[in-house]
């Protein structure tokens, strides 16, 4: 008798086959999808892109860009004398002109007495503090807006670099953290959108890629200059998550992350979006 | 004082077309919004702008709750003669803010 | 992030409020601000004829954002003293109110320019009309889309 004809001849070794070939997908699919989010260096692109032509214009141009009301506002503040020690920051740093020259485009700097990363508004509420022996400036207040717009200002066209070594690291890896975990009721992550879908549209508005390289800004949205900080609560409202208060590690943590993925690219501040 | 800030070239020559730009730091509260509590917030805008060449008004302006915040206003003028050329803004709740800028027409 | 105390007193607020809500979902809103719109040209034109010409209104087609558009209307005119724009009006059709801004110039302004930003609560028209020293209306109007940014703040910060 003649045995039976079969496709393949040991049905035993095709099974393992097959298990190994699955799981070879499986690893590469985990492998693959890590690796795939991550905007290539090259393709970056600062949110000024996804504007529309006139609202380029408005940041272009000084002489109407509304976020020059709060760079003045800061410019005064920066010459007056506060506190009990009765100094003005220009008694300290002279002309910020030159002493502040790409500063903002360093923070989140790390600070030693605090041993950790802090961002520029909490840089200025140490010097306010411990230096002018003044009251801290409350987040989002007209005053810290404007003395940071100022100070972002000088640093205009500077490239981000944010110093990452031995002691910044975990606070950039508590960052990424952070950008690539799905959060909220939506069970969004901040990659989901800006890492893997950027210039695709959401209310009819491109996604920009989510590069902090005009703050503090002018959002139409807001009709006013607001922070980094004020935006990411933003979006994490808008996605329905829980968003930390001003100033809290999580989102000093998420900035620097923020930052050190826009190395490189140059400062816009103070910059308008919509 | 209200922030604002004008722009006018410090030179001109004679007859010749200029243009000046003003910002002036404003809510511009259309009197539409309301609270989360459904309170309305009230209207609280800048009413007006006149712009004055050696005391001529040259230009005016009635601004509405649909002029966007910190209202932008650009015109042109022409210069006639050196001076100075002022700002006046006035609005709701006794706003007011002024500014002034030198010219020099050759 | 509301709070339980947060919630029951808007709760609270909305039952108790009942005239504050009607007012935000007029079902006849749209006539009543096509009718403000007609009423306020008619105050500054009167019953005088309107041309289309002359005037150029310049606002982007598609926006970022309503809260902020930016708008220039340039009038051709010599702007002699026998022959110059007295005024620009601006007006929108759906907005809570028609009225936008009012200038006036004249022979001093060297040209009939005007350049500003301004709120588009929605997808519109938009109208220009200059007033001419010799009594004359002319106007030119432009179509906007206006879309929403995206992850909007509610409320105040």
């Amino acid at each position: 008798m003649v045995r039976r004809q079969r496709l393949f001849r040991d049905p035993v070794r095709r099974h393992h086959r097959r298990l190994r070939l699955r799981l070879a997908v499986l690893l590469l699919g985990f492998v693959g999808a890590a690796f795939a989010a991550e905007i290539p260096p090259a393709e970056r692109r600062s949110g000024y892109e996804f504007m529309g032509r006139e609202t380029r214009a408005m940041q272009d141009d000084e002489t109407t860009n509304p976020g020059m009301l709060w760079v003045l506002d800061g410019e005064a503040l920066w010459n007056r004398k506060a506190g009990a020690a009765d100094r003005a920051c220009a008694d300290c740093h002279g002309d910020a002109r030159a002493s502040m020259n790409g500063v903002a485009a360093r923070y989140p700097a790390f600070d030693a007495t605090l041993r950790r990363p802090v961002d520029l508004e909490q840089r200025i509420n140490a010097c306010r503090t411990d230096r002018q022996k003044a009251a801290s400036l409350a987040f989002e207040s007209h005053e810290l807006l404007a003395l940071s717009a100022y100070l972002a200002r000088q640093s205009r066209g500077t490239p981000i670099a944010v110093a990452i070594d031995d002691r910044t690291k975990r606070f950039l890896d508590a960052g990424r953290e952070t950008f690539h975990r799905r959060q909220g009721q939506l069970n969004l992550s901040c990659a989901n959108c800006h890492d893997d879908l950027w210039g695709r549209k959401l209310a009819g508005t491109p996604i920009p890629q989510a590069h902090p390289t005009g703050y503090p800004l002018y959002r139409l949205e807001w009709q006013s200059l607001g922070s980094l900080q004020r935006r990411l609560r933003n979006c994490l409202n808008g996605m329905r998550a829980e968003a930390p208060p001003f100033g809290s590690p999580e989102l000093v943590d998420l900035e620097l992350y923020l930052m050190w993925r826009a190395r490189g690219m140059k400062l816009e501040s103070p910059a308008v979006r919509p | 004082m209200a922030r604002v800030v004008v722009n006018v070239p410090a030179s001109a020559k004679r007859g010749e077309l200029i243009e000046i730009k003003t910002l002036a730091a404003h809510t511009m509260e259309t009197g539409f919004r309301r609270t989360q509590l459904g309170e309305l917030i009230p209207r609280d805008i800048i009413r007006s702008f006149v712009c004055a060449y050696n005391g001529e008004e040259i230009f005016r302006a009635g601004l509405h709750p649909a002029i966007a915040a910190n209202p932008l206003l650009v015109f042109t003028a022409v210069a006639t003669e050196s001076g100075t050329i002022t700002f006046t803004w006035s609005g709701d709740n006794g706003y007011s803010a002024t500014q002034s800028a030198a010219i020099t027409v050759v | 992030m509301t709070t339980r105390r947060e919630f029951l007193v808007l709760a609270g607020a909305a039952v108790a409020a009942p005239a504050v809500v009607e007012a935000q979902i007029d079902p006849n809103q749209a006539e009543k601000r096509k009718a403000a719109f007609a009423e306020a040209l008619h105050r500054v034109v009167g019953d005088a004829r309107v041309r289309r010409g002359r005037v150029k209104l310049q606002l982007p087609p598609l926006i970022d954002n309503g809260n902020s558009v930016p708008l220039s209307v340039s009038v051709e005119s010599p702007m002699t003293p026998a022959d110059h724009v007295k005024a620009i009006h601006v007006f929108t059709e759906k907005n809570p109110l028609p009225d936008v801004i009012s200038v006036h110039l004249g022979p001093r302004s060297g040209r009939a320019y005007l350049a500003t930003r301004i709120r588009l609560a929605d997808s519109q028209t938009v109208l220009a009309i200059a007033q001419m020293s010799d009594g004359s209306f002319w106007s030119d109007g432009a179509e906007v889309v206006v879309t929403l940014s995206a992850c909007l703040e509610e409320g105040l910060i």
